[in-house]
């Protein structure tokens, strides 16, 4: 199983740096895997978040709950998905996006799924939080 | 190459007998424990931390624990303790016992998260492993409960060298067997460093001696000839494979096959694989329990079935001076019970926990809100014959990919037999994971045909039967796979989280420093109860 905590997504840029030297059982080899990086906001959402929030953003709940990225208004406040994205929280790891695909994303979903924040989010207010 | 029980010219039996008399004669003069030491020194004997079953002697009568999670962890503490006199009950929030140790048989159901409910309709004798699949020789603790509970284990072919091995950027987007790209790589590996050697390159690293038997290693290893070139000829064959195999009689001889352009090994990624081989966990030998992973729940399970309640969602777990207070609502029936007892092991994964009411300190919620679970997908197809093994003769073993799928796995039991039988068709993590994840159950099986089919092409998808799996993301009491931890959040969470606080424990692979596997969840879970042992006999 893969560590998703100490590799980077960035094409051309896996780093093991920071992994520690025991291993977890994983399908194929650290870092193997070549897939084309999701450029739009809908696309990231589909690779990334829906695996856990589901297609329809609406999260589900078990022994714990996935919230909903449907109509909620911790999204009004930019600042708060982009910490989310950035730092992960709880189960959620930190996603390790590109300040463009962290806006990209967080963009698309507050101006869908009965979210209605128009003002985009930017890669620059991303940078401002991580201090890349 | 003809059979032999070194390699060929190595001077290594004498060696070996010197050593072990060495040993020997140590054991007899002073004594097991020296020599345990002198082995330990010797860089032999210390591939576990594991002692044996706990010395949980002197409990107090009437004392109880609480475990929260029938998974291994929750188990072997609720067995361990229940042995040692402590009155125990578990509380379980699905329907059957054992956790992320799990296999899927023809007949089962399983609903994932958001709905999506698979009908498993392997044949008989057929199941899938969604989470762990194979356990390597050296995870003690493990293997010692397994025997103690009479798992029979078989054999986990980990290590096929004709398995394939595929890279869209290489060799034409076409497998090639791992054999053949590995022996490539490690001969050109040795033909380059020769050559760096026999142009003094190395003259500042090396004496002329070193030097002389640095290029006999490679020589050897390297499969090259006697001017140190890695080409078409016997030797490389008898490492990568032949064009024409030898056999008998008049046309025995065999044909030598012609290594790939050096480019084309260097774009394969093969030395990840051979690297990922190297890793200790992944070494040979490895098992499998007979008739599935799930087969050690279930043995876990019969030891302490009586003190198990199933269905049971934990929503709340609070402590005080008197004791340790647990809600949670059976999930049939909607009722909210609360249980009580002395002291708590919390087996519960901690994307889990992180949402359950608790009275914890802020130091130990943050520990549980530090570590993020990670994402992982596993899908058993079920075909109608083997033809990986009766036209690719490849018995057991993994192909590897990189495309999302990641690997292709074949089935480590009934080698030969007619018949269906169940390979797997994706064992995906990272980003690929969350790709899959995202499909639903219908899909990701059509990725695995689609993909799958690079390696088998037309046969794949014509004897495919059916398929199921897991996507972890999506399981209702883990959320993830398993924990994730970074060396920067093991160093500031850790301790915190493994410490017994007052009267609770937390136990599962997330408390261990073997992660993901059986072994950790295990070796925390002994951990754990001896420390709580021990906080009990000074309450």
């Amino acid at each position: 199983m893969h560590s998703l905590v100490c590799r980077s997504f960035l094409v051309g840029a896996i780093s093991l740096a920071s992994c520690p030297g025991w291993a977890q059982d994983m399908g194929g080899p650290e870092g193997a895997v070549k897939a084309p990086e999701p450029i739009t906001g809908e696309q990231i959402f589909h690779q990334v978040c829906q695996a856990c929030h589901q297609a329809d953003a609406k999260g589900a709940t078990g022994a714990a709950t996935v919230p909903a990225l449907a109509k909620n208004h911790n999204l009004a406040e930019p600042g708060f998905p982009i910490a989310i994205v950035t730092d992960g929280r709880g189960g959620m790891p930190p996603l390790h996006l590109t300040p463009e695909q962290a806006a990209a994303v967080i963009t698309y979903v507050r101006t869908h799924f009965g979210n209605h924040y128009a003002k985009p989010v930017t890669a620059a207010d991303v940078k401002l939080y991580t201090g890349g | 190459m003809t059979d032999t029980p070194d390699n060929t010219g190595a001077a290594v039996p004498a060696t070996k007998t010197s050593r072990r008399k060495f040993l020997t004669a140590i054991g007899m003069v002073a004594g097991s424990d020296t020599l345990y030491q002198a082995m330990t020194t010797l860089g032999y004997g210390a591939e576990t931390q594991f002692t044996g079953a706990p010395d949980l002697s002197g409990a107090h009568t009437g004392s109880s624990v609480l475990v929260i999670g029938a998974g291994l962890a929750g188990m072997l503490a609720a067995y361990e303790l229940s042995k040692a006199g402590y009155k125990v009950r578990v509380l379980e929030y699905q329907n059957r016992a054992g956790g992320r140790n799990w296999s899927l048989y023809g007949g089962d159901t399983y609903t994932e998260l958001g709905g999506d409910t698979q009908k498993v309709s392997f044949s008989n004798g057929n199941y899938v492993n969604p989470g762990p699949w194979r356990i390597p020789y050296h995870h003690r603790t493990l293997l010692h409960y397994c025997k103690q509970f009479n798992v029979a284990l078989e054999p986990f072919i980990q290590f096929n060298h004709n398995a394939y091995v595929h890279n869209t950027d290489a060799f034409s987007n076409k497998p090639v067997r791992f054999k053949t790209a590995a022996a490539d790589f490690e001969g050109n590996v040795a033909e380059l460093l020769a050559k760096a050697v026999n142009q003094n390159a190395l003259d500042q690293e090396l004496t002329a001696e070193d030097r002389q038997k640095l290029l006999e290693a490679l020589r050897m290893w390297g499969m090259l000839d006697k001017d140190m070139k890695y080409k078409a000829n016997l030797i490389s064959s008898s490492h990568r494979g032949y064009d024409r195999a030898p056999g008998g009689g008049v046309d025995g001889a065999p044909t030598p096959s012609t290594p790939f352009p050096r480019s084309e090994i260097l774009n394969s990624g093969v030395w990840r694989n051979i690297a990922m081989f190297m890793n200790e966990e992944m070494q040979t030998t490895m098992f499998q329990p007979v008739g599935g992973m799930g087969m050690i729940g279930k043995a876990f399970a019969k030891q302490i079935q009586p003190m198990i309640t199933y269905n049971a969602k934990v929503t709340k777990m609070i402590q005080d001076k008197s004791g340790v207070t647990v809600t949670y609502t059976d999930t049939g029936t909607g009722a909210v019970t609360t249980a009580k007892a002395d002291f708590c092991v919390c087996t519960m994964a901690l994307s889990v926990l992180n949402q359950v009411e608790n009275n914890l300190s802020p130091e130990k919620k943050a520990a549980i809100r530090a570590v993020p679970y990670g994402s992982s997908v596993k899908y058993g197809l079920e075909m109608k014959t083997r033809f990986w093994e009766d036209q690719d003769y490849i018995y057991g073993g993994h192909s590897f990919t990189n495309q999302d799928i990641s690997l292709v796995s074949y089935p480590n039991y009934n080698f030969f037999k007619e018949g269906p039988a169940v390979l797997i068709g994706c064992y995906s993590g990272g980003r690929a994971a969350m790709r899959l994840t995202g499909m639903s159950s219908a899909q990701r099986i059509e990725t695995c045909l689609q993909q799958g089919a690079v390696f088998h092409g037309d046969n794949y998808r014509k004897n495919f039967i059916t398929g199921a799996g897991v996507a972890w993301n999506r399981v209702p009491w883990t959320l993830g796979s398993c924990g994730q931890w970074t060396e920067e959040t093991r160093s500031t969470h850790y301790q915190k989280l493994v410490e017994v606080e007052d009267r609770i424990v937390l136990a599962g692979e997330h408390a261990s420093y073997i992660g993901c596997w059986m072994e950790g969840a295990v070796t925390s879970s002994l951990d754990a109860i001896k420390r709580l042992h021990k906080r009990a006999l000074e309450a």
